[in-house]
């Protein structure tokens, strides 16, 4: 059992990393992206990214609240995009 | 060998194989060189990488002796959300001009996104 919860820490500390070089590296992308679609998505993987940090953290404490975190951050992220991606091809989010 | 340790070991290897789906996508999203080719490596963090973690907070949820399976609505919810915004990316990419226009379809006349309507069309 021991074996098992310092197999199960290795792999939280990993998948933090993990999470961690990838909201660094999309937001690398962000910056540099020479094209708005390229902005766009590097925003929502960075959403996604922060998605899977609360997901890991609800892991990490073992408590369920974290859920309804996750499941918000999802559908804002959804919704965000969406109107990123039409105000950019409309000019106008609701017509 | 109880179910437990099983389980915590289960546990594990889904965190480890969803962070190494997550880098995979990242890396892609930073290093090809073409708009649309770039489009296409974060979906991999979408669905797999986000997938594995949400399937490892399912069975820990199970391990540690507070079941629960709503999990599954953020996956779901993922799942459904992914290709819409993928979508949506490739019609800004081939608006703004930032990829090859897409060679004309077999039977039509114009892609549907690219179609102007009749009444539409400057005189």
């Amino acid at each position: 059992m021991i074996l098992a919860t310092q197999f199960l820490n290795i792999a939280l500390a990993i998948t933090f990393i993990a999470l961690a070089l990838g909201q660094i590296l999309s937001m690398v992308r962000l910056v540099l992206g020479p094209t708005s679609g390229d902005r766009i998505l590097a925003l929502d993987t960075m959403v996604i990214n922060a998605l899977g940090l609360v997901v890991v953290l609800g892991i990490h404490q073992g408590v369920q609240i974290y859920f309804e975190v996750a499941l918000l951050i999802a559908m804002l992220g959804f919704v965000s995009t969406v109107a990123l991606a039409r105000f950019i091809l409309r000019g106008d989010i609701i017509e | 060998m109880t179910l437990v340790i099983i389980g915590t070991y289960i546990v594990s290897l889904s965190l480890i194989i969803g962070s190494g789906f997550i880098l995979v996508g990242v890396i892609g999203l930073l290093k090809f060189n073409d708009p649309m080719t770039r489009l296409h490596a974060p979906t991999k963090v979408g669905t797999v990488g986000i997938g594995m973690l949400l399937l490892a907070s399912i069975i820990h949820s199970f391990d540690i002796g507070k079941p629960s399976t709503h999990e599954l609505l953020i996956m779901a919810f993922l799942f459904v959300t992914a290709p819409i915004s993928a979508n949506f990316i490739a019609k800004v990419n081939i608006h703004r001009r930032a990829c090859e226009t897409p060679p004309s379809p077999p039977k039509d006349g114009t892609w549907s996104t690219l179609d102007v309507p009749e009444e539409d069309v400057a005189t």
